[in-house]
């Protein structure tokens, strides 16, 4: 087993034993859905209408809960500074700690999204387009969330500061992903141009953020 | 004189203090041309009347609103690359500033959209990227604050700041396309046809008043950030000597 596949395989263990993360991300994804209508009013057609929107909201708050604990955990019990001091890119790690993030993390919610867009009145067609842009979109918010997670490491308020620096970074993610949800569904633009930037986004970010967070981490800790 | 005789903050001390006052009388002049220029010589619109004045603190904001990212921007580069020790100070000292253009910039155009548009704000392409710019400003903000020792706090920020200046094209390019896919044309666009002489030149003089205003603010910044590192440090040094008598 390469030193890559152990820490990816670690990382998921971790996640599913302790604390539940997987599940958590997904209970609070259904918190925020559930609110909404509270809020906007239970008008079917409505819900439908900004369905979309509001599953892609929930879908980043939730991205977000787990991501201060991405390498803070590691950092109090000093995996972290094994990792910095091994062979292995540091780069090559902090993408392996995000696959595992985004498995534990962003998949269930794209996995949940089918159910939650029932509760919202959407068309299965419809639902199908949410579920396609969320699974390509989510990986873009944990490769974003990795340079925060990595900026905010050390700090003693780190999860309270993360948010202010990750969310701003996410407009164009958010921009495309709805659009291209809403472009499938109600047209006019077609699905193809949102969708394929959507795509460009996540495999920017795929690039940017480990390069970023593992230059963060480098200086944060030295 | 090269940047690397810069490197010593006292040096930089030294030069600034010859500097600034002449900076400092330099961007008053300008100012009070500028201020001539606008209540004097540039006519009222015919259509937006004196409200055409917002536009002379305005677009200087808007722009420095710009530059001083840029500004950091650089610093960043001179904190990850070189190590300039003035680099990280110059970077902490724009991002207040720069906000607070930003601020003025985001300010006075909702001032200015009440009487032109009916209303203190629309989600037009523009107003939200500069929104999502000044939210950007207090992220980085703070993180400086967050974090207590300043050299890795310069670090921090460096990263954020470059990983900023690649985002906000992104940011700026997906704003403008989700604005013409939600509502086409329905703001009144100032450009038209190319802005009258007239006009144009006051806007060069305060666009001038205003850069050397940042400049002279951003020296005088960069002079107290430094100051409050040796204060700092002299507590330190205190602290530790109380401690080991």
């Amino acid at each position: 087993m390469t030193p890559l596949s152990a820490l990816l395989l670690r990382d998921m263990r971790l996640a599913v034993r302790i604390g539940g993360g997987a599940l958590m991300g997904v209970l609070f994804f259904l918190i925020v859905v559930t609110l909404v209508p509270f809020a906007v009013g239970p008008d079917l057609a409505q819900l439908r209408r900004i369905g979309p929107a509001i599953l892609w909201i929930g879908a980043l708050l939730a991205s977000l809960l787990a991501l201060d604990r991405l390498f803070a955990a590691d950092h109090e019990d000093g995996s972290l500074d094994l990792l910095l001091m091994g062979r292995t890119p540091l780069e090559l790690a902090v993408l392996a700690k995000a696959v595992a993030h985004w498995i534990t993390t962003g998949l269930p919610l794209v996995l949940a999204t089918p159910l939650l867009g029932l509760f919202l009145n959407l068309e299965p067609a419809a639902i199908g387009a949410v579920a396609l842009t969320l699974l390509v979109g989510t990986p873009a918010l944990t490769c974003i969330g990795l340079i925060g997670a990595a900026l905010s490491v050390a700090l003693r308020r780190g999860g309270l500061l993360l948010p202010v620096l990750v969310l701003p970074l996410t407009v164009p993610v958010l921009i495309f992903g709805v659009a291209a949800a809403n472009a499938a569904i109600v047209g006019p633009v077609p699905f193809g141009a949102p969708f394929l930037i959507l795509s460009a986004l996540t495999l920017g970010s795929l690039v940017l953020g480990p390069f970023a967070a593992a230059a963060a981490l480098r200086h944060g800790l030295e | 004189m090269a940047l690397i005789d810069l490197a010593n903050p006292t040096r930089f001390l030294a030069l600034t203090a010859r500097v600034l006052p002449w900076l400092a009388a330099a961007t008053t002049v300008a100012f009070a041309v500028g201020l001539y220029l606008i209540w004097a010589v540039a006519p009222d619109d015919y259509q937006q009347g004196a409200t055409v004045k917002i536009m002379f603190i305005h677009v200087p904001s808007a722009w420095l609103a710009m530059g001083a990212w840029s500004v950091m921007t650089i610093a960043a580069i001179g904190t990850l690359v070189w190590r300039h020790p003035l680099a990280d100070v110059a970077a902490k000292s724009a991002a207040p500033l720069g906000a607070a253009f930003t601020f003025l910039a985001l300010f006075t155009g909702s001032l200015w959209g009440r009487p032109m548009w009916g209303t203190y704000w629309v989600w037009d392409a523009r107003l939200t990227s500069v929104l999502v710019l000044f939210l950007m400003y207090l992220g980085v903000i703070a993180l400086w604050r967050t974090v207590d020792d300043p050299s890795r706090a310069g670090r921090a920020a460096a990263i954020l700041t470059l990983v900023g200046a690649i985002n906000l094209p992104i940011i700026k390019f997906s704003v403008d396309w989700w604005n013409t896919l939600h509502q086409p044309a329905s703001v009144l666009r100032l450009g038209g046809p190319a802005i009258h002489p007239a006009i144009f030149t006051p806007l060069l003089v305060t666009a001038l008043a205003f850069l050397l205003l940042f400049v002279t603010l951003h020296l005088a910044a960069m002079r107290n950030e430094i100051l409050r590192r040796r204060v700092r440090a002299m507590w330190l040094m205190q602290a530790h000597a109380a401690q080991g008598a």
